[in-house]
């Protein structure tokens, strides 16, 4: 399949080789079979369904903003409804995409199946939060329908309580469904990683994708119901008008920010954290290594869901807070930078002398690791005080978070979706082409959000649909850019629907992985496993595959 | 010998299913535990941990009405006088009354006497729609002094206190119109526990039709226990906020 000689791909041979004869796929049939399932396999499948939906809608709207500011005239749509793009895109993306992408999908799928579990604990409140998730998505959809709503992701008071009159609360009740659905999610993979390892299966055996996994539910059961609380108010205030931040009653506005960002700046570890966890597996397949500092990475994941409790304020510098407090959180921000380094460094260190090859997967790591590192230390900019205040509310944030969430996130989501599709789906996807696709994310990331990082700097605010002509050439290579990356995402959604019926039977373990997801069939059975797997080798162990598979032949032969 | 990860069992999951589920008592036992305890202990600390998210649902919450009092501290004490210690602390009693029922409840599910559950579980609601309708009362109390957060809240009472035969210092018109953040914040805080108490209300009334169905009375008390610590934790909410709303620094200098 791959164009290059040097491969670790290992496919039984394609005459003889089929698909198993029972599998979670086929066990049972009918719309309805999926619909009340309880396998975490194919709520998984739901969601990743759900998400890819969720995603085109918001990418729709991120293509619309940059179709708008193609030209420095406001030419295209009105402000107000510009307004509205770019909060539906904010929403979209950040609720209905980012925050499940990874956990709700390949979470599901293979925590349980790495653990050496049946299912996660709870598999009937795992369905409920597919549930929830999509009440929440119609709600979104319908406060998009009934005309839109221009907040911002942010819902700002008293601009979300007094001034619009656009379907703010309708869009809040929507986010506030979804965040039960990621509070059942995170609740449902900390009991699992708690209580149904299997034995042997300690915690410094767990594959590193759990380690991040866990931290993430950490963020997302005590982060998010701060979240709901928060939107409760907003809503009863709109709607009844109590008064807890209303200027005019003695409310403060500024106590909205702190609550809201409370969850907020750890909801960015919450997206970044389990895509981290793809990286850790995907680096180490790729270059036939354990990934070095098994333990200082796992450990780095839990740090930085402590630390991002304590840095919320850094998205408030200039909004009237203490400069003391301000210097407080400007310095707890940069320790965040420290675990995250670590991740960094240590998947470096993974790569020395690794036999490192060059399949799709890896090349999403890969970007992953620039676009990521690029994105985490221009937040060491921001979080700088001074330079904050320059660069706060202009593109350069819009660039450093989107470097970390489609650079980061996105390339992390998509290594993951391709490493583990063969165990999904039992079929390879078409690697020339996925290379190709990975190839143009990259270009057509970096076509898109380096020129704004350099708009930011010369001082373009966000939020904006006019700017002045010396803009325009950045803005027509950004806009150019997402067209490239647009082609980008389409790709695989193409390859991979082709895939389903065409690609290569995959067998168990493609990528001779060490992961207990590659030692049973692919797709899996129902139940997982036929026996309870018995742990007693540590992640990463290639040497233990090679001895396995030699005795497999033995006995075999 | 060490290189094998996959080691069999005395059972398996497929062939030997029958044989996996004969020493099950329990026929809520779900196929993916290996073993009741486990299934039992999952439960309870999910249960946990839920509550944990309820602690940070609550304490943002918490969190704004400490503020605002240190804040606001005058037109708090004011508006806080205003709240009736005696339906508060009848309240307070009644749900006392209603989590010592639950915890009963709990124990003669666990001895596995039926009708006494049943009993304990209709005892716990009965108490918790006394709470509500106290609740209630206390509301529409509110409503009729204009002390609802709003389009007709009114300061009037707290700028002229001796006009209504109120016995407390005027407050200054600005520091006046700080009381509608207490009282958005005590119907906050408060509904927000009365909604808890509503969804606790009518699982109550399920696990009730449960008990009498005759479903825990065989040793499987996973549902009541937890719900009994969701009724405990809904308790404790209330035993924070009768102090935080209604008791400390009345009437400051007498």
């Amino acid at each position: 399949m791959s164009a290059t000689s040097n491969t670790i791909v290992n496919l039984p041979d394609q005459r003889t080789a089929t698909l198993p004869k029972r599998s979670y796929l086929n066990q049972e049939d009918g719309l309805l079979s999926w619909l009340f399932t309880g396998d975490h396999k194919r709520i998984a499948i739901l969601y990743l369904i759900s998400i890819t939906f969720f995603f085109f809608i918001g990418g729709a709207f991120a293509g619309l903003i940059r179709l708008e500011l193609l030209t420095p005239q406001p030419d295209l749509v009105a402000s107000d409804t510009y307004n509205k793009f770019f909060s539906m895109h904010g929403i979209i993306m950040v609720f209905l995409f980012l925050v499940p992408s990874v956990p709700a999908t390949l979470g599901n799928f293979l925590i349980p199946i790495m653990l050496g579990a049946k299912d996660l604990a709870f598999p009937k409140i795992n369905l409920l939060s597919w549930y929830l998730y999509w009440i929440g998505g119609l709600f979104t959809l319908s406060a998009l329908v009934l005309g839109g709503v221009d907040t911002g992701w942010t819902f700002t008071t008293p601009l979300s309580t007094h001034y619009l009159n656009t379907h703010v609360v309708t869009a809040a009740t929507g986010v506030f469904i979804i965040g039960f659905s990621s509070i059942f999610t995170g609740l449902n993979f900390i009991v699992t990683i708690h209580r149904m390892r299997a034995p042997g299966m300690t915690w410094f055996r767990m594959p590193l994708f759990i380690w991040s996994n866990y931290a993430a539910s950490i963020l997302m059961v005590l982060g998010t119901p701060v979240l709901a609380i928060t939107l409760v108010l907003v809503a009863l205030e709109r709607v009844v008008g109590l008064g807890v931040f209303d200027p005019t009653k003695g409310g403060d506005p500024l106590l909205f920010q702190h609550l809201f960002w409370f969850y907020s700046h750890p909801a960015v570890y919450i997206m970044i954290l389990p895509g981290m966890g793809v990286i850790s597996e995907v680096i180490s397949t790729f270059s036939r290594k354990r990934v070095f500092g098994y333990t200082a990475v796992a450990f780095s994941s839990v740090a930085i869901a402590l630390f991002g409790f304590f840095v919320w304020e850094h998205h408030m510098f200039i909004m009237g807070v203490s400069n003391y407090s301000a210097l407080v959180f400007s310095l707890l921000t940069m320790l965040v930078a420290v675990p995250s380094a670590i991740k960094i460094f240590n998947w470096a260190f993974t790569l020395q002398q690794g036999s490192i090859t060059f399949e799709t997967p890896m090349l999403y790591a890969f970007g992953f690791l620039g676009l990521f590192t690029i994105g985490g230390m221009t937040g060491v900019y921001l979080g700088a005080l001074g330079m904050d205040i320059h660069l706060t509310e202009t593109y350069f944030i819009v660039a450093h978070f989107h470097f970390v969430m489609v650079g980061g996130m996105l390339m992390a989501f998509l290594a993951g979706i391709h490493f583990w599709w063969p165990k999904m789906t039992g079929r390879m996807y078409p690697e020339s082409l996925s290379k190709l696709a990975a190839v143009t994310t990259f270009i057509g990331f970096n076509l898109t959000f380096l020129p704004q990082f350099i708009l930011g700097y010369l001082g373009m605010p966000r939020r904006y649909h006019a700017y002045p002509p010396e803009f325009q050439v950045l803005n027509v290579l950004s806009t150019a850019g997402a067209t490239v990356l647009g082609v980008g995402y389409m790709l695989p959604l193409l390859y991979l629907g082709w895939s389903l019926k065409y690609g290569a039977i995959a067998g168990n373990n493609p990528w001779q992985a060490t992961g207990l997801e590659w030692q049973i069939q692919s797709p899996p059975l129902t139940e997982n496993f036929t026996e309870i797997p018995i742990v007693d080798h540590e992640a990463y162990d290639y040497e233990w595959l090679a001895h396995k598979t030699e005795q497999e032949v033995t006995t075999v032969g | 010998m060490d290189n094998v990860i996959v080691a069999t069992r005395s059972h398996t999951h497929e062939a030997g299913a029958s044989e996996e589920h004969a020493h099950v008592a329990l026929p809520q036992h779900r196929h993916h535990f290996e073993t009741e305890q486990q299934q039992r202990e999952a439960g309870t600390f999910g249960m946990w941990l839920f509550l944990l998210t309820e602690i940070m649902f609550f304490g943002g919450l918490f969190m704004s009405y400490l503020l605002y009092r240190n804040w606001y501290h005058d037109a708090f004490v004011v508006a806080s006088n205003q709240l009736s210690i005696k339906l508060g602390a009848f309240n307070t009693a009644v749900l006392i009354g209603s989590g010592f029922f639950m915890a009963l409840g709990v124990w003669a599910a666990e001895v596995r006497k039926k009708g006494l559950l049943v009993l304990f579980l209709v005892l716990t609601t009965l108490l918790g729609l006394v709470f509500l309708g106290v609740k209630y009362d206390e509301y529409h109390e509110k409503w009729e002094k204009h002390h609802i957060p709003g389009a007709h809240f009114d300061v009037s009472e707290f700028v002229n206190p001796h006009a209504y035969g109120i016995k407390e210092e005027p407050l200054a018109p600005d520091m006046a119109q700080k009381t509608q953040v207490f009282f958005s914040l005590y119907f906050a805080m408060t509904g927000m526990h009365a909604l808890h108490m509503i969804i606790g209300i009518v699982l109550l009334g399920w696990l009730t039709y449960r008990a009498h169905r005759g479903d825990f009375s065989s040793g499987y008390v996973a549902p009541i226990e937890n719900f009994g610590l969701y009724w405990h934790f809904v308790d404790i909410v209330w035993l924070f906020l009768f102090p935080l709303l209604y008791l400390i620094n009345r009437h400051p200098g007498s």
